[in-house]
Protein backbone atom coordinates (compact mmCIF):
# COMPACT_ATOMS: atom_id res chain seq x y z
CA UNK A 1 0.00 0.00 0.00
CA UNK A 2 2.86 2.19 1.27
CA UNK A 3 4.76 1.29 -1.57
CA UNK A 4 2.26 1.85 -4.36
CA UNK A 5 1.98 5.45 -3.07
CA UNK A 6 5.45 6.40 -2.81
CA UNK A 7 5.94 5.68 -7.10
CA UNK A 8 3.54 8.38 -7.15
CA UNK A 9 5.39 11.21 -5.34
CA UNK A 10 7.72 13.16 -7.99
CA UNK A 11 11.42 11.97 -8.07
CA UNK A 12 12.76 15.14 -7.02
CA UNK A 13 11.87 14.35 -3.64
CA UNK A 14 13.78 11.69 -3.23
CA UNK A 15 17.10 13.55 -4.59
CA UNK A 16 20.30 13.65 -3.08
CA UNK A 17 19.80 16.62 -1.13
CA UNK A 18 16.34 16.01 0.29
CA UNK A 19 17.70 12.99 1.77
CA UNK A 20 20.60 14.73 2.90
CA UNK A 21 18.92 17.28 4.65
CA UNK A 22 16.19 14.72 6.12
CA UNK A 23 19.19 12.74 7.66
CA UNK A 24 20.96 16.05 8.81
CA UNK A 25 17.32 16.68 10.56
CA UNK A 26 16.74 13.33 12.25
CA UNK A 27 21.00 12.99 13.79
CA UNK A 28 20.58 16.98 15.15
CA UNK A 29 17.03 15.71 16.69
CA UNK A 30 18.49 12.66 18.08
CA UNK A 31 21.63 14.53 19.52
CA UNK A 32 19.33 16.92 21.00
CA UNK A 33 17.03 14.39 22.85
CA UNK A 34 20.01 12.11 23.70
CA UNK A 35 20.61 14.33 26.67
CA UNK A 36 17.51 14.47 28.17
CA UNK A 37 17.08 10.75 27.88
CA UNK A 38 19.92 9.26 29.50
CA UNK A 39 20.64 11.58 32.30
CA UNK A 40 19.11 9.68 34.84
CA UNK A 41 18.22 5.69 35.28
CA UNK A 42 15.24 6.70 37.72
CA UNK A 43 12.36 7.93 35.46
CA UNK A 44 11.73 11.03 36.80
CA UNK A 45 8.80 13.03 35.44
CA UNK A 46 9.78 16.12 33.35
CA UNK A 47 9.79 19.40 35.09
CA UNK A 48 5.94 21.21 34.93
CA UNK A 49 6.25 23.54 32.34
CA UNK A 50 4.70 26.21 33.10
CA UNK A 51 6.39 25.89 36.82
CA UNK A 52 5.09 24.78 39.61
CA UNK A 53 5.13 23.69 42.59
CA UNK A 54 2.52 21.27 43.60
CA UNK A 55 2.42 18.47 40.53
CA UNK A 56 -0.28 15.81 41.46
CA UNK A 57 0.61 13.44 39.02
CA UNK A 58 -1.37 10.74 40.84
CA UNK A 59 -4.94 13.04 41.40
CA UNK A 60 -4.53 12.54 45.39
CA UNK A 61 -5.77 16.19 45.58
CA UNK A 62 -8.92 18.30 44.65
CA UNK A 63 -7.68 20.88 42.35
CA UNK A 64 -9.40 23.23 44.53
CA UNK A 65 -6.93 21.58 47.14
CA UNK A 66 -3.79 21.64 44.73
CA UNK A 67 -4.38 25.44 43.90
CA UNK A 68 -4.79 26.62 47.52
CA UNK A 69 -1.50 25.21 48.66
CA UNK A 70 0.03 25.81 45.53
CA UNK A 71 -0.56 29.50 46.23
CA UNK A 72 0.34 29.07 49.77
CA UNK A 73 3.10 27.69 48.58
CA UNK A 74 3.95 30.23 46.20
CA UNK A 75 3.58 33.33 48.40
CA UNK A 76 6.02 31.57 50.75
CA UNK A 77 8.71 31.80 48.30
CA UNK A 78 8.19 35.27 47.35
CA UNK A 79 8.88 35.90 51.49
CA UNK A 80 11.38 33.17 52.12
CA UNK A 81 12.62 32.16 48.50
CA UNK A 82 12.41 28.84 49.87
CA UNK A 83 11.02 26.66 47.65
CA UNK A 84 8.62 23.84 48.87
CA UNK A 85 7.87 21.52 46.55
CA UNK A 86 4.95 18.90 46.84
CA UNK A 87 4.98 16.02 44.12
CA UNK A 88 2.53 13.55 44.05
CA UNK A 89 3.22 10.62 41.97
CA UNK A 90 1.70 7.03 41.42
CA UNK A 91 4.23 4.61 41.97
CA UNK A 92 8.32 4.42 42.78
CA UNK A 93 8.62 1.60 40.44
CA UNK A 94 10.64 -0.21 42.43
CA UNK A 95 13.21 3.09 43.21
CA UNK A 96 14.18 3.69 46.15
CA UNK A 97 12.00 6.33 47.76
CA UNK A 98 15.27 8.69 49.04
CA UNK A 99 16.95 8.11 46.04
CA UNK A 100 13.71 9.63 43.77
CA UNK A 101 13.32 12.13 45.37
CA UNK A 102 16.72 13.09 45.37
CA UNK A 103 17.59 12.85 42.02
CA UNK A 104 14.33 14.64 41.53
CA UNK A 105 15.52 17.76 43.74
CA UNK A 106 19.02 17.32 41.31
CA UNK A 107 17.24 17.57 38.07
CA UNK A 108 14.51 19.79 38.80
CA UNK A 109 16.46 22.43 40.62
CA UNK A 110 14.62 22.72 43.34
CA UNK A 111 15.45 25.74 45.40
CA UNK A 112 17.69 28.80 45.19
CA UNK A 113 21.01 28.24 43.24
CA UNK A 114 22.93 29.77 45.55
CA UNK A 115 21.47 28.46 48.66
CA UNK A 116 20.16 25.18 48.04
CA UNK A 117 16.95 26.06 49.90
CA UNK A 118 14.70 23.46 48.62
CA UNK A 119 12.51 21.11 50.32
CA UNK A 120 10.70 18.11 48.50
CA UNK A 121 7.30 16.15 49.65
CA UNK A 122 7.17 13.08 47.91
CA UNK A 123 4.45 11.08 47.84
CA UNK A 124 3.94 7.80 46.04
CA UNK A 125 0.30 7.11 46.30
CA UNK A 126 -0.18 3.11 45.17
CA UNK A 127 3.33 2.35 47.28
CA UNK A 128 1.72 4.25 50.46
CA UNK A 129 5.25 6.05 51.27
CA UNK A 130 6.50 9.28 51.63
CA UNK A 131 10.28 10.99 51.93
CA UNK A 132 10.41 14.40 52.84
CA UNK A 133 13.59 15.62 51.18
CA UNK A 134 16.00 18.87 51.88
CA UNK A 135 18.20 20.74 49.78
CA UNK A 136 22.03 21.38 51.33
CA UNK A 137 21.03 24.39 52.33
CA UNK A 138 17.37 23.35 54.91
CA UNK A 139 19.45 20.72 56.46
CA UNK A 140 20.82 22.65 59.38
CA UNK A 141 17.60 24.00 60.20
CA UNK A 142 15.07 20.64 59.07
CA UNK A 143 18.22 17.77 60.07
CA UNK A 144 16.31 14.32 58.80
CA UNK A 145 15.88 13.62 62.58
CA UNK A 146 12.85 16.15 62.15
CA UNK A 147 11.79 15.32 58.80
CA UNK A 148 10.97 11.61 60.63
CA UNK A 149 9.17 13.22 63.28
CA UNK A 150 7.37 15.53 60.41
CA UNK A 151 6.27 12.41 58.37
CA UNK A 152 5.83 9.98 60.85
CA UNK A 153 3.70 11.87 63.73
CA UNK A 154 2.30 14.68 61.48
CA UNK A 155 1.54 13.37 58.20
CA UNK A 156 1.21 9.87 58.74
CA UNK A 157 -1.81 9.64 61.45
CA UNK A 158 -3.51 12.40 58.39
CA UNK A 159 -2.68 9.81 55.66
CA UNK A 160 -4.21 7.25 57.18
CA UNK A 161 -7.14 9.09 57.45
CA UNK A 162 -7.25 9.77 53.83
CA UNK A 163 -6.91 13.17 54.42
CA UNK A 164 -4.42 14.03 52.34
CA UNK A 165 -4.86 17.71 51.98
CA UNK A 166 -4.95 17.67 55.45
CA UNK A 167 -1.91 16.09 56.06
CA UNK A 168 0.26 18.17 53.37
CA UNK A 169 -1.15 20.83 55.05
CA UNK A 170 0.12 19.76 58.39
CA UNK A 171 3.60 18.93 57.12
CA UNK A 172 3.88 22.40 55.79
CA UNK A 173 2.90 24.17 58.47
CA UNK A 174 5.60 22.32 60.81
CA UNK A 175 8.26 22.72 57.54
CA UNK A 176 7.68 26.18 58.06
CA UNK A 177 8.19 26.80 61.59
CA UNK A 178 11.21 24.84 61.46
CA UNK A 179 12.75 27.14 58.90
CA UNK A 180 11.16 30.35 60.60
CA UNK A 181 13.98 33.06 60.22
CA UNK A 182 16.21 31.32 58.17
CA UNK A 183 16.00 32.87 54.85
CA UNK A 184 14.54 35.41 53.61
CA UNK A 185 13.96 37.28 50.04
CA UNK A 186 17.02 39.39 49.32
CA UNK A 187 15.61 39.69 45.68
CA UNK A 188 12.64 40.29 45.00
CA UNK A 189 11.05 38.49 42.01
CA UNK A 190 10.15 40.67 38.94
CA UNK A 191 8.29 37.91 37.45
CA UNK A 192 11.02 37.02 34.90
CA UNK A 193 9.05 38.64 32.26
CA UNK A 194 11.01 41.61 31.42
CA UNK A 195 14.07 39.05 31.52
CA UNK A 196 12.29 36.69 28.89
CA UNK A 197 11.51 40.04 26.78
CA UNK A 198 15.26 41.00 26.58
CA UNK A 199 16.32 37.58 25.45
CA UNK A 200 13.68 37.75 22.71
CA UNK A 201 14.55 41.42 21.42
CA UNK A 202 18.22 40.26 21.37
CA UNK A 203 17.41 36.94 19.31
CA UNK A 204 15.23 39.13 16.62
CA UNK A 205 18.08 41.67 16.61
CA UNK A 206 20.64 38.61 15.79
CA UNK A 207 18.64 37.22 12.99
CA UNK A 208 18.61 40.27 11.13
CA UNK A 209 21.86 41.04 11.73
CA UNK A 210 22.55 37.57 10.70
CA UNK A 211 20.24 38.22 7.39
CA UNK A 212 21.25 41.39 6.26
CA UNK A 213 25.08 40.33 6.55
CA UNK A 214 24.16 37.33 4.79
CA UNK A 215 22.17 39.39 1.94
CA UNK A 216 24.38 42.70 1.89
CA UNK A 217 27.58 41.01 2.11
CA UNK A 218 26.98 38.78 -0.98
CA UNK A 219 25.54 39.92 -3.98
CA UNK A 220 25.55 36.76 -5.86
CA UNK A 221 23.19 34.94 -3.30
CA UNK A 222 19.67 35.01 -3.58
CA UNK A 223 17.82 35.83 -0.74
CA UNK A 224 15.43 32.62 -1.08
CA UNK A 225 19.01 30.55 -0.35
CA UNK A 226 19.96 32.03 2.93
CA UNK A 227 16.18 32.05 3.72
CA UNK A 228 16.40 28.11 3.44
CA UNK A 229 18.78 27.99 6.44
CA UNK A 230 16.45 29.80 8.42
CA UNK A 231 14.87 26.69 9.70
CA UNK A 232 17.89 25.18 10.44
CA UNK A 233 19.09 28.10 12.52
CA UNK A 234 16.04 28.37 14.42
CA UNK A 235 15.96 24.70 15.39
CA UNK A 236 19.57 24.90 16.71
CA UNK A 237 18.59 27.21 18.52
CA UNK A 238 15.09 25.56 19.92
CA UNK A 239 16.83 22.51 20.54
CA UNK A 240 20.26 23.85 22.58
CA UNK A 241 17.79 25.97 24.54
CA UNK A 242 15.79 22.71 25.11
CA UNK A 243 18.63 20.97 26.31
CA UNK A 244 20.69 23.65 28.67
CA UNK A 245 17.21 23.60 30.65
CA UNK A 246 18.48 21.02 32.87
CA UNK A 247 20.78 23.37 34.24
CA UNK A 248 18.17 25.26 36.84
CA UNK A 249 17.54 28.20 34.54
CA UNK A 250 14.31 29.98 35.11
CA UNK A 251 11.45 30.37 32.16
CA UNK A 252 8.76 32.70 34.27
CA UNK A 253 5.38 31.85 32.81
CA UNK A 254 1.74 31.88 33.97
CA UNK A 255 1.04 32.41 37.51
CA UNK A 256 2.60 33.39 40.44
CA UNK A 257 5.82 30.52 40.49
CA UNK A 258 8.49 32.08 38.48
CA UNK A 259 10.23 29.16 38.26
CA UNK A 260 12.77 26.70 40.03
CA UNK A 261 16.36 28.19 40.54
CA UNK A 262 18.54 25.70 40.73
CA UNK A 263 18.91 24.74 43.96
CA UNK A 264 20.59 21.02 44.52
CA UNK A 265 20.20 18.41 47.18
CA UNK A 266 23.05 16.30 48.82
CA UNK A 267 20.54 13.63 49.79
CA UNK A 268 19.10 15.08 53.32
CA UNK A 269 15.61 13.83 54.42
CA UNK A 270 13.45 11.08 55.73
CA UNK A 271 10.20 9.32 54.82
CA UNK A 272 7.82 6.96 56.30
CA UNK A 273 4.89 4.50 54.76
CA UNK A 274 0.99 4.80 55.93
CA UNK B 1 65.42 34.93 10.45
CA UNK B 2 61.75 34.01 8.80
CA UNK B 3 62.58 30.09 9.50
CA UNK B 4 63.16 31.21 13.64
CA UNK B 5 59.85 33.27 13.21
CA UNK B 6 58.40 30.39 11.68
CA UNK B 7 59.60 27.98 14.44
CA UNK B 8 58.90 30.87 17.05
CA UNK B 9 54.47 30.59 15.61
CA UNK B 10 54.52 27.28 15.60
CA UNK B 11 55.65 26.74 19.12
CA UNK B 12 53.46 29.07 20.09
CA UNK B 13 50.39 27.40 19.00
CA UNK B 14 52.00 24.18 19.98
CA UNK B 15 52.13 25.26 23.49
CA UNK B 16 48.39 27.01 23.55
CA UNK B 17 46.68 23.83 22.11
CA UNK B 18 48.25 21.76 24.74
CA UNK B 19 47.80 24.08 27.33
CA UNK B 20 44.45 24.11 26.51
CA UNK B 21 44.30 20.45 27.47
CA UNK B 22 46.22 21.28 30.38
CA UNK B 23 43.87 23.31 31.58
CA UNK B 24 40.69 21.60 31.23
CA UNK B 25 42.32 18.32 32.69
CA UNK B 26 43.34 20.31 35.83
CA UNK B 27 39.61 21.72 36.22
CA UNK B 28 38.86 17.64 35.63
CA UNK B 29 40.48 16.53 38.33
CA UNK B 30 39.53 19.13 40.38
CA UNK B 31 36.51 18.43 40.32
CA UNK B 32 37.05 14.79 40.75
CA UNK B 33 38.96 15.76 44.22
CA UNK B 34 35.51 18.14 45.18
CA UNK B 35 33.53 15.04 44.84
CA UNK B 36 35.64 13.08 46.66
CA UNK B 37 35.95 15.33 49.63
CA UNK B 38 32.08 14.86 49.60
CA UNK B 39 32.47 11.29 49.98
CA UNK B 40 34.55 11.57 52.41
CA UNK B 41 32.44 13.79 54.51
CA UNK B 42 29.40 11.84 53.79
CA UNK B 43 31.14 8.53 55.15
CA UNK B 44 32.67 10.79 58.19
CA UNK B 45 28.86 11.78 59.24
CA UNK B 46 28.36 7.89 59.18
CA UNK B 47 30.94 7.34 61.52
CA UNK B 48 30.11 10.05 63.71
CA UNK B 49 26.66 8.53 64.14
CA UNK B 50 28.05 5.43 65.35
CA UNK B 51 28.91 6.50 68.98
CA UNK B 52 25.27 8.05 69.43
CA UNK B 53 23.53 4.63 68.37
CA UNK B 54 25.80 2.82 70.32
CA UNK B 55 25.37 4.69 73.20
CA UNK B 56 21.10 4.82 72.80
CA UNK B 57 21.68 0.96 72.32
CA UNK B 58 23.74 0.34 75.20
CA UNK B 59 21.11 2.11 77.58
CA UNK B 60 18.61 -1.18 76.74
CA UNK B 61 19.28 -4.01 79.19
CA UNK B 62 21.20 -7.04 78.15
CA UNK B 63 21.87 -5.81 74.85
CA UNK B 64 23.82 -8.15 72.96
CA UNK B 65 27.18 -7.18 73.39
CA UNK B 66 28.78 -8.68 70.37
CA UNK B 67 27.14 -6.92 68.01
CA UNK B 68 28.01 -3.96 69.88
CA UNK B 69 32.01 -4.65 69.59
CA UNK B 70 31.40 -5.36 66.52
CA UNK B 71 30.21 -2.11 65.42
CA UNK B 72 32.97 -0.15 67.17
CA UNK B 73 35.62 -2.29 66.01
CA UNK B 74 34.41 -1.64 62.21
CA UNK B 75 34.07 2.21 62.85
CA UNK B 76 37.80 2.23 64.30
CA UNK B 77 39.32 0.43 61.26
CA UNK B 78 37.22 2.56 58.77
CA UNK B 79 38.13 6.04 59.74
CA UNK B 80 41.57 4.59 59.92
CA UNK B 81 41.56 4.20 56.25
CA UNK B 82 42.50 7.26 54.39
CA UNK B 83 42.64 8.18 50.64
CA UNK B 84 45.61 9.82 48.97
CA UNK B 85 42.89 12.51 47.31
CA UNK B 86 45.80 13.37 44.78
CA UNK B 87 45.70 9.97 43.80
CA UNK B 88 42.44 7.97 44.15
CA UNK B 89 43.46 4.89 42.45
CA UNK B 90 41.21 1.76 41.69
CA UNK B 91 43.40 0.12 44.31
CA UNK B 92 42.90 2.62 47.03
CA UNK B 93 39.01 3.17 46.18
CA UNK B 94 38.78 -0.43 46.72
CA UNK B 95 40.46 -0.63 49.80
CA UNK B 96 38.66 2.32 51.65
CA UNK B 97 35.18 0.97 50.26
CA UNK B 98 36.07 -2.58 51.57
CA UNK B 99 36.80 -1.23 54.88
CA UNK B 100 33.12 1.16 54.94
CA UNK B 101 31.29 -1.98 53.85
CA UNK B 102 32.51 -3.92 57.11
CA UNK B 103 31.05 -0.72 59.20
CA UNK B 104 27.79 -0.75 57.24
CA UNK B 105 27.55 -4.60 57.51
CA UNK B 106 27.95 -4.99 61.05
CA UNK B 107 25.57 -1.80 61.77
CA UNK B 108 22.87 -3.66 59.41
CA UNK B 109 23.23 -6.48 61.79
CA UNK B 110 23.25 -4.32 64.88
CA UNK B 111 19.62 -3.24 63.66
CA UNK B 112 18.51 -6.35 62.65
CA UNK B 113 19.23 -7.37 66.22
CA UNK B 114 17.37 -4.12 67.61
CA UNK B 115 14.23 -5.82 66.42
CA UNK B 116 14.07 -8.40 69.24
CA UNK B 117 13.82 -5.58 71.78
CA UNK B 118 10.19 -3.81 71.33
CA UNK B 119 11.01 -0.69 73.92
CA UNK B 120 13.85 0.06 71.93
CA UNK B 121 12.21 0.04 68.62
CA UNK B 122 9.44 2.44 69.96
CA UNK B 123 11.53 4.96 71.26
CA UNK B 124 11.35 8.41 69.87
CA UNK B 125 15.19 8.71 69.94
CA UNK B 126 15.62 5.58 68.62
CA UNK B 127 13.49 6.23 65.10
CA UNK B 128 15.21 9.31 64.95
CA UNK B 129 18.62 8.11 64.72
CA UNK B 130 17.79 5.45 62.39
CA UNK B 131 16.15 7.89 60.34
CA UNK B 132 19.41 10.14 60.38
CA UNK B 133 21.49 6.85 59.56
CA UNK B 134 18.84 6.49 56.56
CA UNK B 135 19.37 9.89 55.72
CA UNK B 136 23.68 9.38 56.09
CA UNK B 137 23.03 6.52 53.57
CA UNK B 138 21.30 8.04 50.91
CA UNK B 139 23.66 10.64 51.16
CA UNK B 140 26.50 8.58 50.76
CA UNK B 141 24.77 7.04 47.44
CA UNK B 142 23.92 10.52 46.60
CA UNK B 143 27.51 11.20 46.84
CA UNK B 144 29.36 8.54 45.46
CA UNK B 145 27.09 8.65 42.53
CA UNK B 146 28.23 11.93 41.68
CA UNK B 147 31.95 10.90 42.60
CA UNK B 148 31.62 8.35 39.46
CA UNK B 149 30.20 11.21 37.12
CA UNK B 150 32.77 13.34 37.91
CA UNK B 151 35.48 10.53 37.32
CA UNK B 152 33.82 9.07 34.33
CA UNK B 153 34.13 12.52 32.71
CA UNK B 154 37.54 13.22 33.76
CA UNK B 155 38.67 10.03 32.82
CA UNK B 156 37.16 10.34 29.59
CA UNK B 157 38.73 13.37 28.81
CA UNK B 158 42.22 11.93 29.46
CA UNK B 159 41.81 9.23 27.01
CA UNK B 160 40.27 11.15 24.25
CA UNK B 161 42.87 11.59 21.45
CA UNK B 162 45.15 15.17 21.79
CA UNK B 163 44.40 15.29 25.39
CA UNK B 164 45.89 11.68 25.92
CA UNK B 165 49.17 13.59 24.56
CA UNK B 166 49.17 15.76 27.36
CA UNK B 167 47.82 13.47 30.18
CA UNK B 168 50.69 11.22 29.29
CA UNK B 169 53.40 14.29 29.26
CA UNK B 170 51.88 15.76 32.65
CA UNK B 171 51.18 12.35 34.04
CA UNK B 172 47.69 12.67 34.95
CA UNK B 173 46.39 8.90 35.35
CA UNK B 174 42.90 7.49 35.53
CA UNK B 175 40.98 7.42 39.03
CA UNK B 176 39.20 4.65 40.43
CA UNK B 177 35.51 4.18 40.61
CA UNK B 178 33.13 2.91 43.13
CA UNK B 179 31.79 -0.47 42.43
CA UNK B 180 28.24 -1.52 43.32
CA UNK B 181 28.09 -4.56 44.92
CA UNK B 182 25.19 -7.25 44.95
CA UNK B 183 22.42 -5.86 47.30
CA UNK B 184 25.13 -2.68 48.52
CA UNK B 185 22.48 -0.23 47.07
CA UNK B 186 19.91 -0.45 49.69
CA UNK B 187 20.62 1.08 53.06
CA UNK B 188 20.60 -1.18 55.95
CA UNK B 189 16.90 -0.45 56.95
CA UNK B 190 14.43 -1.75 59.42
CA UNK B 191 11.11 -2.07 58.81
CA UNK B 192 8.67 -0.72 61.33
Amino acid sequence: MISVKANRIPRAIYSWTGLKQAWTLLCVLLISLWGTVSAQDIKLPARPNPPRLVNDYAGMLSSADADALESRLVQYEKETSTQIAVVIITTLDGADRAQYATELMHEWGIGQKDKDNGVLLLVAKEDRTMFLGTGRGVEGALPDAICKRITEYTIKPKFKEGDYAGGINAGIDDIQSALKGEFKNDEPQDDGSGFNVGWIVLAVIVIILFFSFFSGGNNGRTYSSAGSSLPWFLLGALSSGGGSSSDGDSWGGGGGFGGFGGGDSGGGGAGSSW
Amino acid sequence: MKSIFRLLSIMIIAASLSSCGYNSMVEKREAVSREWANVESAYQRRADLVPNLVNTVKGQANFEQQTLTQVIEARAKATSVQVDASKLSEEDIQKFQAAQNELKGSLSRLLVTVEQYPDLKANQGFIELQAQLEGTENRINTERNRFNESVNDYNAYISQFPAVLTAKMFGFTPKGYFQAEPGSEKAPTVKF
